[in-house]
């Protein structure tokens, strides 16, 4: 069997995870799999293996001629190296990269930790779209004068987060 | 501080002590942050790196936790030094081939250290002794509080904090403990164990190798996915499998000590034997034999008060370590496997045989569980 990272050497190291029910396989030979560091249990994820292979083909579907303004990187390096350029290259390829995170993960919403600079953000965000959950309660209800007042407050907070 | 002092000592989560610290060695926390906007390590030209590097080393080296510390280029480190590290897991494989724009920066009881331009911009972690992730977790997640305050990290309402690789996206944590199991692997029950806890979604592997074939009967289990879930969520999931896995090791200590006495009091006489007198040991060969010795420790037929000794060896017999204290650049195998020897032989001498008729089974340590 060939070495499904160098496709040249035979393969002798056979990699099996079952990860949420679905199973993975990875084969490699000797000096990928100390490349890859599968001997070293605390700098190695199948995931990170998996991705280098099948799993970045995902990103193609993202137009191929797209380059993230911010570091140059394009679908091809992704697919080259498993890894992303930069921050911003989410946003760019974010139609590539949301399939593969579902795959990947247990939801595609992040419920942790938010740095303290983004609590504000989402306090405000959460608020509009309360207020805006009232707003169309308040126009299905014909409440004019409540929904008149509901839109300002809306504007107020907008201009709040934009600041 | 100086490489030679830091490295004088055992860090913290080796000589400390923990909850469940006979069968739980260490518990670590890693946490990956990147800058916003600023290109990935494996994708920055050498002055961008270099760059991301000065101001995240700056930053780090101001935290009140990094007080007493030592801070280091990586171009800066001998091959050896770099090895020394990793066998101390103070920085990982990947850290260690790293060169120029790459540094790493721990405390003085090297239970925090922050690898700078690893394949993330920082990738920060918390060790400690025994079974304590949910402190771990506290320790790093206040160091990286702090970093907020003087560095933009990439983060997204909707992805959470942005990582090179889409695997680590989300909380970028990576939790994980050390189990000590040669209860699981000589009863034969290691590998059934190992993929109900893969089906679970958590990642277990041996150290240095795969399941049975694990050195030193010592193996990490860790979380596998980093987004959709809350940082306690995923502790909190870990905490019950490992107190679960604790629990059949300890039902697989009792049940070999009933029915298999024999076989038990063999292995530990034989390890025993062959480490007090062989005059040339591999690296595998060691740990394995050290793993039954720590568990006669654990099972009283080695006096408690030699288990900091013994646990010190784990790492001492290490490649690096035997060469570092000889002050040897170069040295082959063949003269590590005899020097490797000695060392234990010294060490071994301290420790009396074993006393079979101590054999009692520690008590489960049910009350820490929770
Ligand atoms: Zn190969
Ligand atoms: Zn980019």
């Amino acid at each position: 069997m060939q070495c499904d990272v160098c496709q040249s050497k035979e393969a002798t190291v056979f990699l099996t995870q079952i990860v949420d029910g679905k199973m993975q396989k990875v084969n490699l030979c000797e000096n990928c799999s100390k490349e890859k560091g599968v001997n070293d249990p605390t700098g190695f994820a199948l995931t990170d293996l998996l991705l280098g292979l099948g799993a970045s083909q995902e990103i193609e579907k993202s137009p191929s001629s797209v380059k993230c303004p911010i570091c140059g990187f394009t679908q091809a390096d992704f697919k080259k190296t498993g890894r992303l350029g930069c921050s911003n290259c989410y946003t760019v390829f974010e139609d590539g990269i949301g399939p593969m995170l579902k795959n990947m993960h247990k939801g595609t919403q992040h419920t942790g930790k938010t740095p303290a600079a983004f609590h504000k953000i989402r306090e405000h965000s959460e608020k509009i779209k309360t207020l805006q959950e009232n707003l169309t309660k308040a126009i299905e209800a014909e409440e004019f004068e409540l929904a008149a007042n509901l839109r300002d407050e809306i504007r107020q907070a907008e201009t709040e987060l934009a600041s | 501080m100086k490489f030679s002092r830091i490295i004088a000592n055992s860090g913290e989560w080796l000589s400390g002590d923990g909850p469940n610290r006979h069968i739980v060695v260490s518990s670590r926390v890693r946490l990956a942050r990147n800058l916003r906007d600023k290109p990935f390590p494996g994708w920055a030209k050498k002055s961008e790196r270099l760059e991301v590097m000065n101001s995240v080393k700056q930053a780090v080296e101001c935290l009140p936790e990094m007080e007493e510390s030592y801070s280091e280029n990586l171009e800066a480190l001998s091959p050896l030094e770099k090895q020394v590290l990793v066998e101390r897991h103070l920085i990982s494989r990947e850290h260690a081939a790293k060169g120029v724009g790459s540094a790493v920066v721990m405390n003085a009881p090297q239970s925090l250290s922050v690898m700078i331009n690893e394949e993330d911009h920082l990738r920060m972690q918390a060790i400690r002794c025994g079974l304590q992730l949910d402190n771990v977790f506290k320790m790093i997640d206040r160091v990286d509080t702090e970093l907020e305050s003087s560095l933009e990290f990439a983060y997204s309402a909707e992805l959470g904090y942005l990582t090179a690789c889409p695997s680590n996206v989300g909380t970028g944590m990576r939790a994980s403990a050390m189990l000590h199991l040669p209860g699981l692997v000589m009863s034969d029950q290691i590998n059934k164990i190992i993929n109900s806890v893969n089906k679970i979604g958590l990642a277990v592997r041996g150290l240095h190798g795969e399941g049975t074939e694990a050195m030193g009967n010592l193996f990490q289990v860790s979380n596998q996915t980093t987004l959709g879930e809350a940082e306690e969520e995923i502790i909190g999931r870990l905490n019950r499998v490992i107190e679960q896995v604790i629990e059949h090791e300890q039902n697989a200590r009792a049940l070999l000590a009933q029915r298999k006495a024999i076989t038990l009091h063999d292995q530990i006489g034989r390890a025993y034997g062959l480490l007090c007198h062989s005059y040339s040991i591999s690296s595998k060969e060691a740990l394995n034999l050290l793993s039954i010795i720590k568990l006669g420790i654990d099972l009283a037929v080695f006096p408690d008060a030699h288990r900091f000794p013994v646990d010190e060896l784990f790492i001492e017999t290490q490649p690096a370590h035997l060469q570092k204290d000889a002050q040897v650049v170069k040295m082959s195998s063949e003269e590590r496997d005899a020097l490797r020897a000695t060392l234990i032989r010294a060490k071994l001498s301290q420790v009396p045989q074993p006393d079979i008729a101590r054999l009692r089974l520690a008590t489960p340590a049910t009350t820490e569980n929770q």
